[in-house]
């Protein structure tokens, strides 16, 4: 397993020395589902809050949004009390799922809402608002309605709009569960830029563990309402607790410098690619995509093939996953049926293979 | 799917021109059958009110003052009684689509009540509230001055009554099946809840709004038993032209029949205007 | 009350120049019911072996209380029958009927509706006048604008409604305001005499030119006031035995107890005059 880029950044998140950024306790209550975490984090660091369907993060995302009452628990931001404060007043921007522009309005109009709500005048609410979409790359698209955006497009509308109102808490329900996987690489690396450029606070909500830790400095992971690992992206993905985990954010993520279709990783392995891209990038797969061999497989079309040795094992469910070490140090998941047919142990040899067609590398 | 299209979800049924013209070619006979019969049913007694329509004395009838003294009356109290739907019916729709609170199921049946309400009752019902002796009405006399019935505004207040239920039960399935998070898209945004309804839910259910305020228009416009019940009948002030066809009926029905008609055609090309209007403007 | 006791009190309120009238009318229907008591027990025993049967009569609204009665003592007497009423607007029974509404008889609140039924050949021999009714104003109770004529109708803030002058109060009532040579602007011309009745019981008019038989049924929710224009718009109720009367006998017999003597008291109760 390998250091993802983002361990470095940010250790645990703590609020700043004078009160500064986010500490919560939420807890909702919606019939028997009840959520209870707690959060904490630190202006610039972005926040993930991962998990299943059902698991509360959109309620958490809500609670902090202040469209949810709290049952409990408490909310300070930059050292103010949020609780009861309703949303309109809090100083919190957020992305939604769908990013819900408004349709009836410009892209413009969208985005200086948000300005135009807290007093600004039609003209300077408008003149900011062109800024933003400047920013976001759309100032050509300023007068068009959200229905003929793409959805990349309308994803930075929807958060040049949030950041319009220069919020101290930024939310992001699933930034990027709309787009098709083609557009998603791009959003994602640009929001990444966003992200890294946003001096406050960020949470944002995901199911996907490569969004999360492409974008994120910690992941926090919930589970039926309450938190069942937080930390570091590369410390989750080492360590999963839960099954759920292991197999979410078991993921296979490098760093490296990109040469047309082959990606150098930092520990010298070459991975080849589908994307065609030059410079630093970042190259993920799952675990799933990894197929081992006893010996080194000859007919295979596999152009990914490295000598690695099993470091460990361990089981989830009816899946195993054994842990790499050798040319390339990586994850792979099977069957308990085909780790036994390898004679898989601690020590063995083993080949890898990953297809090209399963790995997905994207601008760093 | 987008959230674009969950929008044009909430402007109502609107299906495409291919949908349509497979939906023609595969009519099962089942189907077909009643539902030829149901649209003879419907048009069959307008084709007779044309085929019996004394159209040798139509000039003169249509050209005496009283039908139109009617017909304006009619045209300016529906519009008059729209607006005031509008005004009130629509918060009140979105007050029972939004707001959870108790007795909403209750509230909501109360509102549809004058839906079911022979109309002479509920003329008489807005006489026991607002007539001049009324529980509130005696009041507005006493207080203001203002007693409503036998005058134009009576006829207004009767007909908002007889087709605001009309206007809000269609707001309010508009305003249901809208996506309430826009709202809160807005507030996120720093809207009060006033300013999200204002500027982003009612452009949103504007279609649906249009169409409510089409309908309590046409209800409107057709009212007779609480106009005349609420309001009387005097030409000018409170004869509309549903009050002129059925006072003229008691003694020549020729006269009733070319009311009706011109009636009937200037419903038909305001209502035809509009949704030209519409269909022009989404 | 009991409608004697009612009438009764009628009586004493009556002052002015109606008054000769009204007592005219009074003393004839009392003389009358003395003969009639008589007359009909005979006739009620000779008949109720022949007649048996439905009948239906269509009848003005006004004509509801006292037909209600005779219908119940029409069966008493003849056991073997049934009366069924259909009350409205004498229009639109006339134009039921023109229509091939199933009637037996036709009792109209004026001839003009009668003459659509007779026009049409849907009525069997000429139709008889068998009472009368006349205008009374019905004012608040207590009478408190002191209303006392027609003319005092045309005081300005005085909210009056008439009957439309298409139906046959309304038109019985411009008959009277010409004969006066008065103009009266009134806040509306109602569709029907009960509506314009009800204006002045939920008190939202002030004042109403009704038939003195409605007067009469409200009670003493309102007041009556005679006028004495009322004399030149005395409104004929005629009624007729109906072409397709599928009970021809029963509906004879029907007719001749509302025209009998008995009848006329019965109707004369509720403040119709004799033909």
């Amino acid at each position: 397993m390998t250091d993802t880029h983002k361990s470095a950044r940010q250790a645990a998140g703590s609020p700043g020395p004078a009160g500064e950024g986010l500490d919560a306790r939420l807890v909702v209550e919606r019939g028997a589902f009840r959520l209870d975490v707690a959060l904490t984090a630190a202006p610039g660091d972005v926040v993930a809050l991962l998990g299943p369907n059902g698991a509360g993060k959109t309620t958490a995302l809500r609670a902090l949004a202040g469209l949810l009452p709290l049952a409990d628990g408490h909310l300070r931001l930059d050292g103010a009390e949020l609780d009861r404060t309703p949303p309109e007043s809090r100083p919190v921007g957020v992305v939604f799922q769908d990013y819900l522009l408004f349709p009836h309005l410009t892209a413009l109009d969208n985005v200086a809402f948000g300005p135009r709500c807290h007093g600004a005048s039609k003209a300077e609410a408008r003149a900011q608002a062109a800024g933003w979409l400047d920013r976001m790359g759309l100032a050509g698209h300023a007068s068009v309605k959200p229905r003929r955006l793409s959805g990349g497009q309308a994803q930075r509308v929807a958060l040049a709009r949030a950041l319009a109102t220069h919020p101290r808490l930024l939310l992001l329900d699933e930034p990027l569960a709309a787009l098709d996987a083609r557009t998603r690489l791009d959003v994602r690396a640009q929001l990444r830029r966003h992200l890294a450029d946003f001096e406050a606070v960020a949470v944002l909500v995901t199911h996907d563990p490569l969004d999360a830790m492409v974008l994120a400095d910690r992941l926090v992971v919930v589970e039926d309402g309450r938190i069942v690992q937080e930390g570091a992206p590369s410390d989750i993905a080492r360590h999963p607790r839960t099954d759920y985990i292991a197999h979410l954010v078991g993921l296979n993520l490098y760093r490296g410098q990109a040469l047309g279709h082959t990606v150098h990783v930092d520990g010298g392995a070459g991975i080849t690619t589908v994307e065609d891209l030059t410079g630093p990038v970042f190259v993920a797969f799952p675990p799933s995509a990894v197929t081992l061999h006893r010996d080194r497989p000859t007919g295979s079309s596999a152009r990914n093939l490295w000598r690695c040795e099993v470091a460990g094992l361990e089981t989830h469910g009816d899946r195993i996953r054994a842990d790499l070490t050798g040319e390339l140090p990586l994850a792979a998941d099977l069957t308990t049926v085909a780790a036994a047919e390898l004679g898989l142990h601690p020590g063995a040899t083993v080949w890898a293979t990953v297809k090209a067609a399963q790995t997905h590398a994207y601008p760093a | 799917m987008t959230p674009l299209d969950e929008t044009g979800a909430a402007a109502g049924p609107r299906t495409g021109g291919r949908r349509r013209r497979r939906a023609r070619g595969g009519a099962p006979p089942p189907l077909l059958l009643p539902a030829l019969i149901g649209l003879a049913f419907l048009t069959l007694p307008l084709l007779a009110l044309l085929v019996r329509a004394p159209w040798r004395s139509m000039p003169d009838l249509l050209t005496s003052a009283e039908v139109w003294q009617a017909l304006q009356l009619s045209l300016v109290c529906a519009t008059a009684a729209t607006a005031v739907s509008l005004v009130i019916g629509v918060p009140l729709a979105w007050l029972l689509a939004r707001v959870e609170f108790p007795g909403r199921g209750l509230v909501r049946a109360l509102v549809t009540l004058p839906l079911v309400l022979p109309p002479v009752v509920g003329g008489v019902a807005l006489l026991m509230a607002l007539g001049r002796n009324g529980v509130v009405g005696h009041w507005l006399d006493d207080w203001f001055g203002i007693t409503l019935p036998f005058t134009t505004a009576g006829v207004v207040v009767a007909e908002a009554f007889v087709a605001m239920p009309f206007l809000v039960i269609s707001v309010e399935g508009t305003l249901r099946a809208a996506d309430p998070r826009y709202e809160e898209a807005a507030t996120t945004l720093g809207a009060s809840r006033f300013t999200a309804f204002r500027r982003v839910t009612l452009p949103l259910i504007a279609p649906g709004i249009a169409a409510g305020a089409v309908l309590a228009w046409a209800r409107a416009l057709g009212e007779f038993g609480a106009t005349i019940t609420f309001a009387g009948n005097f030409p000018s002030r409170t004869q509309t032209m549903p009050l002129a066809v059925y006072l003229a009926l008691q003694n020549d029905p020729e006269a009733a029949i070319a009311l009706s008609l011109v009636l009937l055609a200037m419903s038909i090309a305001v209502l035809a205007g509009l949704r030209d209007r519409w269909m022009a403007a989404s | 009350m009991t409608r004697s006791a009612r009438r009764t009190r009628r009586m004493l309120r009556m002052t002015g120049a109606g008054a000769a009238v009204l007592l005219a009318v009074s003393a004839c229907s009392s003389s009358d019911s003395d003969d009639s008591s008589k007359d009909s027990s005979t006739r009620g025993s000779a008949a109720s072996d022949e007649l048996s049967g439905e009948v239906t009569v269509f009848a003005a609204a006004s004509l509801k209380e006292s037909f209600t009665t005779l219908g119940e003592r029409f069966e008493k007497e003849h056991p073997d029958t049934k009366v069924t009423f259909s009350f409205g607007g004498s229009d639109s029974l006339a134009a039921s009927i023109t229509g091939g509404a199933p009637a037996d008889v036709f009792a109209a609140a004026s001839p003009k509706t009668m003459k659509i039924v007779t026009d049409k050949g849907d009525a069997v021999g000429t139709p008889a006048t068998f009472v009368r009714n006349q205008l009374e104003i019905a004012t608040l109770p207590g009478n408190p604008d002191k209303v006392s004529s027609l003319k005092d109708l045309t005081r300005s803030g005085l909210k009056v409604v008439l009957c439309d002058r298409t139906v046959p109060c309304g038109a019985a009532a411009q008959k009277a305001l010409d004969a006066g040579g008065l103009k009266l602007t009134p806040v509306s011309y109602e569709q029907d005499v009960k509506s314009a009745l009800t204006k002045v019981v939920l008190k939202e008019a002030d004042a109403a030119v009704v038939y003195k038989t409605d007067v009469r049924a409200a009670g003493d929710k309102v007041e009556g006031v005679e006028f004495p224009e009322s004399a030149k718009a005395i409104n004929d109720y005629p009624i007729a035995l109906l072409k397709n009367a599928r009970n021809a006998e029963v509906a004879k017999a029907f007719i001749a107890l509302v025209r009998s003597a008995e009848g006329q008291k019965v109707l004369g109760g509720a403040g119709f005059l004799e033909p």
